[in-house]
């Protein structure tokens, strides 16, 4: 093992580090802010460690990780997204009676499967980044075990994501029999393409990523496991599962020019507009505010998927971009969720948040900002990343994928508008008698507060971002 | 740099005003005030150091199509800039946005009590995304300010409407934002077009305006660019959100409403979808023109028969708007002039109009014609204003709204006759709608005896103020005139289309101004120019493409 090796196999053994040390630090001394500062500053030192590793990517280490531009990117948005998740799920988790601590075990641990995901170059260690991933997550989803809404969630998503990762495990098998290699690098993609063997591989193989990515035929776990989860659980799972598994998506398939596999392309064209579709839809007769996000976080992949179909340089920054918007987008909206949560169930109906902005203003701009960029209405990230997503799709796909994308934004506005409405209405007198609403926590509020500087930053004055994508994503083609 | 402190200005001042609604009522009435007539010294300022009337049209050499211009990159990998850019028309119209900006605040004075500070915030905030629709030359720019318009809109009917306010605004907001997104598929459309056929890949307005475009293409970015103005002008079969939004908003946001927004789909018809597509432009301005009478018809018809009393005023603005669209598609300087007059002239008397509602709404309670009747003994100078706002309404000559009509019916009678005979009609049931709405309000016995008290000094002056405006420029036109002059000359020469006859040793450029109309008279000379091909007053295509060979007529 190098001395390069290890550095940029840093910020993995940072984390598993971390983990250990937490767990430990619960055996010796269990106290919930001991538990959490250490998996904060564990989550921080391997970020900064991502900071150094520049000049010499990209970086090959083992067959099984790759470290490039690409994975340098992601892997920073995943700890990013992680750390705010620690921070809100400190606040989220102070007001309960449970045993706090384990739970940020199972975040380390969920994130550095996240992580070897995003730097996977070979199906072995792919299958066990998404394990890592998914067995944290069924411990993380059935955390408060006391409510049984939660716990039959967490069932949910063990049956299905163990239905899901066998099938991809077959056509990870499958697609080994025909090319002989598990290793990306040593695939040939064109056959991989064309050879009935191989494509029912990959069609195994998107039937996995497809339950990831709560993406159409698969999401039918997406509502009640978001609803049943905690909800900075839920924000895991909404943004850090999806995004190490779009970029192992992306890594996968780009040597593919899909235009030149139309059974390729046609499979993920319906996928997408099945997803774009069939969220929105969903979420107009929804009343629950979780269900109501959930939905719409299935639409926002099909969005994602028509930038990732366009392919090439200019497609993979805008799917990246709106990635980041997403993300960052998801996390506010879930974190005023939580924040507004009480000890025996989240706050995600229609009654928490009618009036809030009179008696919550903070928390309601955040939320209404959240929504507004998850619209695409201007002055958001969300907006410039729905425009890039546009631009990249325009010229390289036929016109149904970005009309389909336009008409299912505008379907979506509807349920985001009532909920912005619901937050302004005049609040109900019984409301404003109930006992005043305890003060935000100072943690909680920074993370917010930076969330939605980002997001309205990236939404006026994106180049930046987009210049540091751009030059991620430089070395993947 | 000024334009750009434009926007930050007023955007600026809605913070600040929101940031003193914490402390007192009045603190975000006067802030708001302030920074609109401070903004009003500036534009006064800029209309006498830019000098419109005195700008060169760019058909000569030495001719920009700007008096100012600022182009800050914004998104480089895109080919976006922060691009603003002001001309005659944008003048005129900033202005008018000012004008009206005040008299909102004005008249929302003391209706407004409750979160005043936020009201005033998305009012400034309102002004500013119109002023950057009215500047921008970057068509990203322009779809970003087009949609930032509509969400403090969205706030103000919502929060501070009246009973049916949240249907009222829903509509507004899906109506208008699914025009917008067809709106960008189109742009997007474009910007791939161009970027593939010349290698730049750019937003910039001018550099977009001579795209080599196929027919087919043409008509569907231009359907998809109409889509979004034929919303909010409102053109008639997608026009049922504006009467909701109208009468459910409060009387600043029906000012705002009908005096500004409408305007943003007449002047984008006009900046930007026959410039960027003139022949399929062209050739859908027949149905253009038609669908602008039945607007006018419609609208006047439906207004006469209105109830409520907000509801028909907002009939009367889809009427009045027709006569805009008739102006634009006729597209020669007479018609384009008149519909720049159209829009102050109905912003202005528009606004009054609602001003006046909203004042009767507040003493009476009620904007039921029904309930109305004999209030002019009770208080007749509000009477008085009444009357004469209905004569502007009806177009009464000396005051505004008759000399845009005027000149839009003159403009279109040399393009199509029968329309502009049925145009006319527009007058006479405007005539119609008009006396009756004052019938009914003003004249007649005073059934439930009802006591109103007359208009307050600050009532006085906003109406003082509209109804100089409105006969200064029914009998004095030449300042608009003359300052939108150029701009109007400049975007027909966007429009000019170039072509090459080769014969057998002669070649010769032969530039034709496209829609010059029979005969279009040049006041300054007195003389006619004939058009190269003879135009047929029938929907029939007048423009026969010339000749063998050269460069393709069409795009």
């Amino acid at each position: 093992m190098t001395f390069n090796e290890l550095t940029v196999l840093l910020p993995f053994l940072i984390l598993a580090i971390t983990a250990v040390l937490t767990l430990l630090s619960i055996a010796f001394n269990r106290q919930h802010i001991l538990a959490a500062g250490l998996t904060w500053i564990g989550l921080v030192f391997a970020g900064l460690t991502l900071l150094v590793e520049t000049a010499v990517l990209p970086q090959q280490v083992t067959p099984l990780l790759i470290v490039d531009g690409l994975a340098r990117f992601y892997l920073g948005l995943i700890l990013a997204a992680a750390l705010a998740v620690a921070v809100l799920a400190f606040n989220y988790l102070s007001k309960q009676a449970e045993q706090r601590e384990e739970f940020y075990v199972l975040l380390l641990l969920a994130t550095l499967g996240a992580m070897i995901l995003v730097a996977s170059s070979h199906f072995a260690a792919f299958f066990l980044g998404l394990e890592l991933l998914s067995v944290s997550l069924v411990g993380l989803i059935a955390y408060l075990r006391a409510r049984p809404f939660t716990l039959a969630a967490g069932f949910k998503y063990l049956v299905l994501a163990a239905v899901s990762v066998s099938f991809t495990l077959f056509g990870i098998a499958l697609i080994y029999a025909s090319q002989g290699t598990l290793a990306f690098a040593e695939l040939d993609y064109a056959q991989l393409g064309a050879d009935a063997l191989s494509l029912t591989g990959l069609a195994f193989l998107i039937i996995g990523v497809g339950f990831k990515l709560a993406l159409v035929p698969f999401h039918m776990w997406v509502p009640d496991v978001y609803d049943g989860a905690p909800a900075p659980v839920t924000a895991f799972v909404a943004t850090v599962s999806k995004t190490a598994v779009f970029a192992f998506l992306l890594r996968f398939f780009n040597p593919i020019s899909l235009q030149e596999s139309p059974a390729l392309l046609w499979a993920f064209a319906l996928i997408a507009i099945a997803s774009m579709f069939g969220g929105n839809w969903l979420a107009l007769r929804e009343r629950n505010v979780k269900r109501i996000l959930a939905y719409s976080s299935i639409a926002h992949l099909g969005y994602l998927l028509v930038a990732f179909l366009a392919s090439g340089a200019a497609a993979v920054a805008a799917a990246t971009f709106y990635l980041t918007a997403y993300v960052i987008t998801t996390l506010g909206a879930f974190g005023v969720v939580g924040l507004l949560s009480g000890p025996e169930s989240d706050a995600n109906g229609q009654a928490d948040f009618h009036g809030l902005f009179w008696r919550r203003p903070w928390l309601a701009a955040v939320m209404t900002t959240a929504l507004f960029s998850l619209a695409g209405i201007p002055l958001t990230a969300g907006f410039v990343g729905k425009f890039f997503v546009l631009a990249a799709s325009v010229g390289a796909l036929s016109w149904l994928l970005p009309l389909a994308l336009v008409v299912s934004s505008a379907i979506g506005l509807y349920y985001y508008l009532n909920l912005i409405v619901t937050m302004f209405r005049e609040p109900q007198t019984d409301q404003l008698a109930a006992a005043p609403a305890p003060t935000l926590s100072v943690t909680g509020s920074l993370v917010l507060a930076a969330l939605l500087l980002l997001v309205v930053w990236f939404g006026v004055y994106p180049a930046p971002l987009l210049r540091m994508i751009q030059t991620a994503v430089a070395g993947l083609s | 740099m000024i334009l750009f402190w434009i926007i930050i200005g007023l955007t600026a001042g809605g913070l600040l005003a929101w940031l003193a609604g914490r402390w007192s009522k009045m603190w975000p009435r006067w802030i708001s005030l302030g920074t609109l007539a401070l903004h009003l010294l500036v534009l006064l300022w800029l209309w006498a150091s830019t000098k419109p009337n005195l700008q060169t049209p760019i058909a000569t050499a030495s001719g920009n199509p700007w008096l100012l211009e600022i182009s800050i990159p914004w998104i480089p990998q895109l080919g976006i800039q922060f691009h603003l850019a002001l001309d005659g028309l944008s003048l005129i119209l900033l202005l008018l946005i000012n004008i009206l900006g005040i008299m909102a605040v004005a008249a929302s004075w003391r209706s407004i009590q409750a979160r005043v500070g936020f009201f005033h915030f998305n009012l400034l905030w309102i002004l500013a995304a119109l002023t950057g629709v009215f500047l921008a030359v970057d068509l990203f720019l322009f779809y970003f300010f087009w949609e930032m318009m509509l969400v403090p809109l969205y706030f103000l009917i919502g929060i501070w409407g009246h009973e049916n306010r949240i249907y009222a605004t829903l509509k507004f907001f899906l109506f208008t934002q699914a025009g917008g997104l067809l709106m960008l598929l189109a742009i997007l459309g474009l910007y791939v077009i161009h970027g593939q056929t010349t290698g730049v890949y750019t937003f910039d307005y001018q550099a977009l305006l001579h795209t080599a475009l196929s027919p087919g293409t043409a008509v569907l970015l231009m359907l998809g660019f109409f889509a979004a103005f034929a919303v909010k002008l409102p053109v008639v079969p997608v026009h049922t959100w504006l009467p909701d939004a109208h009468t459910e908003a409060p009387t600043a946001g029906s000012v705002d409403l009908a005096g500004l927004v409408l305007k943003v789909g007449a002047y984008g018809m006009m900046r930007f979808l026959i410039p960027l597509f003139p022949t399929a432009s062209l050739n859908f301005a027949p149905i253009a023109m038609v669908l602008a009478v039945i607007g006018i018809l419609y609208g006047a018809l439906l207004a006469f028969a209105q109830t409520d009393l907000k509801r028909l005023v907002a009939y009367t603005s889809i009427s009045h708007m027709g006569f805009v669209m008739l102006g634009i598609f006729a597209w020669n300087s007479l018609a384009l002039q008149g519909a720049i007059m159209v829009m102050v002239a109905h912003g202005l008397s528009t606004g009054a109009l609602f001003i006046l509602v909203g004042d009767l709404y507040d003493r009476l309670g009620t904007r039921d014609l029904n309930q109305m009747g004999g209030l002019w003994e009770t208080a007749p100078r509000m009477g008085r204003i009444g009357l004469i706002l209905a004569l502007a309404s009806l177009g009464l000559p000396g005051l505004a709204n008759f000399v845009g009509e005027f000149l839009v019916l003159l403009g279109s009678y040399q393009v199509n006759r029968p329309l502009t005979v049925l145009a006319t009609l527009g007058f006479i049931l405007a005539s119609l709608y008009s006396l009756w709405m004052l019938q009914r309000i003003f004249t007649g016995p005073n059934k439930q005896e009802r006591q109103m008290a007359d208009t307050t000094p600050r009532e006085l002056a906003i109406f003082t103020a509209l109804i100089a405006l409105l006969l200064l420029l029914g009998l004095y036109p030449r300042p608009v005139l003359d300052t939108t002059q150029t701009a109007v000359q400049n975007l027909q020469q966007f429009t000019t289309v170039t072509t090459t006859t080769t014969s057998a040793s002669v070649s010769e450029v032969e530039t034709r101004d496209w829609r010059l109309g029979i005969g279009d008279w040049r006041p300054e000379t007195g003389e006619r120019t004939t058009p190269a091909y003879p135009i047929t007053p029938s929907l029939a295509h007048p423009i026969t493409p010339s000749a063998q060979g050269g460069k393709p007529d069409d795009f």
